[in-house]
């Protein structure tokens, strides 16, 4: 099954870029990566740019609506997200526990729709 | 020669066969047909279907020699009819796989018991605790949607709607019918032991006039689980927990319908032989020296049930130990507790006062300090705490018990 890691944290309370913790965060960052490509599971992964450039839209009676930030109004918003293949959710789980920003933020496990285009 | 007459016996024999199969291995066929299918609803389902069968072929065939083989063979026969129907998920391809593998397929006189896979699954941690609950109570225990609503006191459509909804989670997000492995083991089997107890729990402050005993069920899984899990410290402690506090179960509220504190109770009432083998199954735990919160639990059962009277600075410092497993303010409490009547009135009275935030809503909090704050002389301030503790008691029999005890020290 595929499963998608998505990263969800509170940008105040991601370490510092030039501190000793952002090193350690990245190379948490890295050793997740290598491990996701060597067990071959890793489909995609992204990062997105802070929640500061995010542009929310809307239809309303017809008319879109185009606001500043992200739709909800929460502090932990999406950060990234992996794409993984796993056989199931326990594997998909110890997946998302390698994400460092788990000691932060919140990693949502979802299991992506399962479309069979020939049939 | 076999008999082949049909007629209102063999359909009679064939119903009767199929009535007890079902009620016997049910659980064991619901277990292997949703570890192969990863799918809950659908092996309910297929089995359902394999036992309308039964009742046609049986009454006229006459019965097989393995009755649950025959449908386990018949239900798997169905989910392949129906996978093929319906193929659109990949997972379903890994299924029809399994299913239509023979190598894999049990011989039919032999049905191995998957119902450990099917516990882990039920009590996964990303479903809801109740739904754990219910779930386990639903397709390992057997109880109908009905009877698990009237234990939690909820109407039948929620509860059924709860079950759907935890049913359907399971097979969509590929929640797996596995045992953990050794690094996932611990807190699994915790999240697993847990819902047995909030089972047991339930049981316990429920009236004993409902059709399934819930007490009963937490003590046949916490068996079932110890049996297929042989040798497993903290399996072995729920189970002596559930059997050292079942067994003071008939002498946990007064005549007048109080509830009364083991060191109140009637020890006449307590059940000896239920004690009995909730502390040698205990002991057998503790010698494998790996202690766990739940062996810790077992042994403050026990400790309540000493001669003369419970051993509180035995109970206090299994607290202490109970504390680095579970640092929850409701343990905090009880260590607390246990501290002041092992005799340091003091200490434990402020170390209660730390909990005042978290449990501020939790009724045996105010019970407890207000009994500490009697025995301490404190009568004023003892009997505004009772007061508060009855506004927050949730049974009759705990409101009793509070009222008789703050007459007391009028």
């Amino acid at each position: 099954m595929k499963y998608m890691l998505l990263i969800y944290n509170d940008p105040a309370q991601q370490p510092k870029f030039g501190t000793p913790e952002f090193d350690q965060f990245m190379t948490g960052y890295f050793a997740a990566n290598e491990r996701m490509k060597s067990d071959g599971v890793l489909i995609a992964s992204e990062a997105l740019q802070g929640v500061q450039t995010a542009t929310s839209l809307r239809r309303k009676a017809g008319k879109v609506e185009t606001m500043d930030g992200p739709f909800a109004e929460t502090r932990e918003y999406l950060g990234g997200y992996y794409v993984i293949e796993a056989p199931d959710l326990d594997a998909a789980l110890t997946y998302a526990a390698l994400i460092p920003s788990a000691d932060f933020g919140t990693i949502e496990v979802r299991p992506l729709m399962d479309y069979n285009p020939a049939g | 020669m076999p008999q082949a007459i049909p007629g209102p016996a063999h359909a009679m024999a064939a119903a009767a066969l199929l009535d007890r199969t079902m009620q016997t291995d049910r659980s064991r066929l619901v277990a292997i047909l949703s570890a192969s299918l990863r799918d809950i609803s659908l092996a309910e389902d297929v089995l359902q279907e394999a036992a309308v069968s039964a009742l046609t072929h049986w009454g006229r065939n006459g019965t097989p020699a393995s009755p649950a083989g025959w449908l386990l063979k018949v239900a798997q026969r169905k989910a392949i009819d129906r996978l093929r129907k319906t193929s659109r998920h990949s997972r379903v391809t890994e299924a029809l796989a399994l299913l239509t593998n023979d190598d894999l397929m049990p011989d039919k006189d032999f049905i191995p018991d998957e119902r450990l896979r099917l516990i882990f699954a039920c009590c996964h941690p990303a479903l809801e605790p109740k739904s754990r609950v219910a779930l386990t109570l639903r397709t390992v225990c057997g109880l109908t949607t009905a009877e698990i609503a009237r234990a939690f006191l909820d109407a039948d459509t929620t509860m059924g709607q709860r079950l759907s909804r935890a049913k359907a989670k399971i097979a969509a997000t590929g929640i797996p019918f596995a045992i953990p492995g050794p690094d996932q083991w611990a807190e699994r089997l915790n999240t697993v032991l847990t819902a047995v107890y909030l089972i047991f729990t339930t049981g316990y402050v429920n009236r004993l006039d409902e059709t399934r005993d819930l007490c009963h069920e937490a003590e046949f899984l916490a068996r079932l689980i110890n049996q297929l899990r042989p040798d497993d410290p903290e399996i072995e402690g729920a189970l002596a927990m559930i059997l050292l506090i079942g067994a003071r179960r008939f002498a946990r509220v007064s005549p007048n319908g109080a509830s009364l504190p083991p060191d109140e109770q009637d020890r006449g009432l307590w059940d000896a032989d239920k004690i009995a083998e909730g502390r040698h199954v205990l002991e057998t735990a503790v010698r494998r020296r790996a202690p766990g919160p739940f062996q810790i639990k077992a042994a403050v059962a026990d400790c309540h049930m000493s001669h003369p009277g419970p051993d509180w600075p035995q109970i206090s410092v299994l607290y202490a130990a109970l504390w680095r497993f579970e640092p929850t303010p409701v343990v905090g409490l009880n260590g607390a507790v246990a501290i002041a009547r092992a005799g340091d009135l003091t200490r434990g009275l402020s170390l209660i006062e730390d909990f005042k935030e978290a449990l501020s809503d939790y009724q045996p909090w105010h019970a407890a300090r207000a009994d500490l704050l009697a025995r301490s002389g404190n009568v004023d301030a003892a009997r505004e705490a009772y007061g508060q503790a009855i506004e927050r008691a949730t049974t009759d029999a705990d409101a009793l018990f509070l009222r008789r005890r703050l007459n007391e020290i009028r």
